[in-house]
């Protein structure tokens, strides 16, 4: 079945969960940055969680579908289109995703899944190094993707997800964090703070503003690995929240990281929202990622048992 | 030996804080350790000069307790280990000064040299690649001539090409990709070091000698 992107949105690319295993080439996680909003709507239409979907940024998409379908939207919502339930879609009939609301970026997961080639074990698009995804770049008015040929039998218009499993969206989240490394050598002053996410944000990263973060120590750090969640602090005292495109390497001082289950919030804060941070010990962070997979998982089989 | 964790899902083992050989051996020991039979639960393994860093799936590892205690022993199996038995050499064409690598000449006489003074004193050293990272197949380089190091420019270019081969601080690196970059540029490879569509994508890997030889604009062109 074909996909038309008759127009392509802000920013939207093939997204699925990244490629991890290739960190020690410099090849990133990547994947979608809200991974779980991507996860919930490939189950809504009865695909596996990894199947490739679109990640749109702020302003979503217009899309044709050549046959009947079943799409479902995660993340941001979008106007227009109801989220976190599956949606039957006619052929020929205009998708048209407005504004991004309730974050930045909203994922429409379609059945099938987007069937673009692997390139390092993944479908997600790479932009810096132009590779994976629609030919290494975001979507363009005017392209015409293949999705998989699939058949969702069943009455499904009344499914809802709970939304007590969703994670709490708001533009001004409070995030959980275990320390880093380095959190020693600053003062704990910024576990009271409040930043504003600047205007430089995309999917490496998210700078904030506030009171300057002041290191301690004059210690030079040897580069090691960061990751998504990553909260370093470059000399200037504005710290950065690393997302799903985060280089595998840095130098900068680590004061902390997003626990796995607060990453979504993150990845959907946009310009002049704010953040506050809030520090868990590692053994509830565990505690927390368990059950959401657990929840997950749950999920995973209840509709499998309906798409049957 | 150090272990802490990075975030939920990461673990660092830290030899130290020196960037020497002896480091670079345990880090690369312990990695390819990792890389032949990874413990459950494992997803992705990252070297880098004094540590390794391990990401886990916490659903797959037993436990966090369990994966810990299973690296450490992982480590200390590492370290009795004998280094790599050969040390890959590998030779990268550099065209210096000209278009090709426009500081050069500032890099020549802040280090009080003529520019095929600075050229020789580059292309005459053995570099070790202590890491890949920043961006895909970019090499941290360890080895440059003290005489060469020289502070990155106070503006970054907004756009470095593919291949540039820059000077920044004490290190020397190639670009792989085109990016926005500090580091003062010397010269330019012809070669490519990101290469997406073969396994492994990045032509050099932790470990690795590296040479740097001087060609002309004529060998530059005629590269393929």
């Amino acid at each position: 079945m074909e996909m038309n992107v008759v127009r392509a949105g802000r920013l939207t690319t093939v997204q699925d969960l990244g490629r991890p295993g290739h960190r020690a080439t410099g090849v990133p996680l990547g994947g979608a940055a809200d991974a779980f909003a991507l996860r919930v709507a490939n189950l809504l239409v009865g695909n596996t969680e990894n199947a490739a979907g679109l990640e749109c940024t702020l302003t979503g998409p217009e899309l044709v579908f050549s046959a009947d379908t079943l799409i479902a939207v995660g993340g941001a919502s979008f106007e227009g289109l109801p989220a976190w339930q599956p949606v039957r879609v006619r052929a020929g009939e205009p998708v048209v995703l407005g504004a991004c609301r309730g974050g930045c970026r909203g994922y429409v997961a379609v059945a099938g899944g987007i069937e673009v080639a692997p390139m390092l074990d993944s479908r997600s698009t790479y932009l810096r190094a132009k590779i994976g995804g629609y030919e290494g770049r975001a979507l363009r008015d005017g392209d015409k993707l293949t999705v998989g040929d699939v058949v969702r039998p069943g009455s499904i218009e009344h499914w809802r997800i709970d939304p007590r499993i969703l994670p709490p969206y708001s533009a001004s989240p409070v995030l959980r964090v275990v320390r880093g490394a380095q959190a020693d050598e600053f003062d704990a002053g910024w576990l009271q703070a409040e930043f504003r996410v600047t205007p430089q944000f995309d999917r490496m990263g998210l700078r904030l503003s506030g009171p300057k973060l002041e290191r301690q120590s004059r210690r030079d750090l040897t580069s090691a690995a960061v990751t998504p969640g990553t909260v370093q602090v470059p000399p200037d005292g504005q710290p950065i929240i690393l997302l799903a495109d985060a280089q595998t390497i840095g130098g900068y001082p680590r004061l902390a990281h997003v626990i796995g289950v607060d990453q979504s919030l993150a990845a959907q804060l946009e310009a002049g929202g704010t953040v506050r941070f809030r520090e868990v010990t590692l053994a509830e962070a565990h505690r927390l990622w368990l059950i959401r997979e657990h929840t997950l998982a749950i999920l995973r089989e209840g509709l499998a048992e309906k798409f049957k | 030996m150090t272990l802490f964790p990075l975030g939920d899902a990461a673990l660092v083992l830290e030899f130290g804080h020196a960037i020497d050989d002896a480091a670079l051996v345990r880090v690369q020991a312990l990695a390819a350790s990792l890389g032949r039979d990874p413990p459950a639960g494992v997803t992705d393994v990252v070297p880098a000069f004094a540590s390794v860093t391990v990401f886990y799936d916490l659903a797959r590892a037993g436990s966090y307790d369990q994966l810990c205690a299973e690296l450490r022993t992982r480590a200390g199996r590492a370290a009795s280990r004998p280094p790599f038995a050969t040390t890959r050499v590998i030779e990268i064409p550099v065209c210096y000064g000209g278009e090709f690598g426009p500081d050069l000449q500032q890099v020549a006489t802040q280090a009080g040299l003529s520019a095929e003074e600075a050229v020789a004193l580059h292309s005459g050293a053995e570099y070790r690649v202590h890491a890949i990272g920043f961006v895909p197949g970019f090499p941290y380089l360890g080895g440059l001539p003290a005489r060469l190091h020289t502070p990155r420019r106070a503006t970054p270019r907004t756009q470095v090409p593919a291949g540039a081969v820059g000077i920044g601080g004490a290190q020397t690196g190639v670009y792989p990709l085109a990016t926005p970059g500090g580091w003062n540029l010397i010269g330019r490879t012809p070669l490519a070091l990101f290469r997406p569509a073969e396994d492994p994508p990045a032509l050099l890997r932790a470990g690795d000698t590296v040479k740097f030889r001087s060609i002309s604009p004529e060998e530059f062109a005629s590269w393929k």
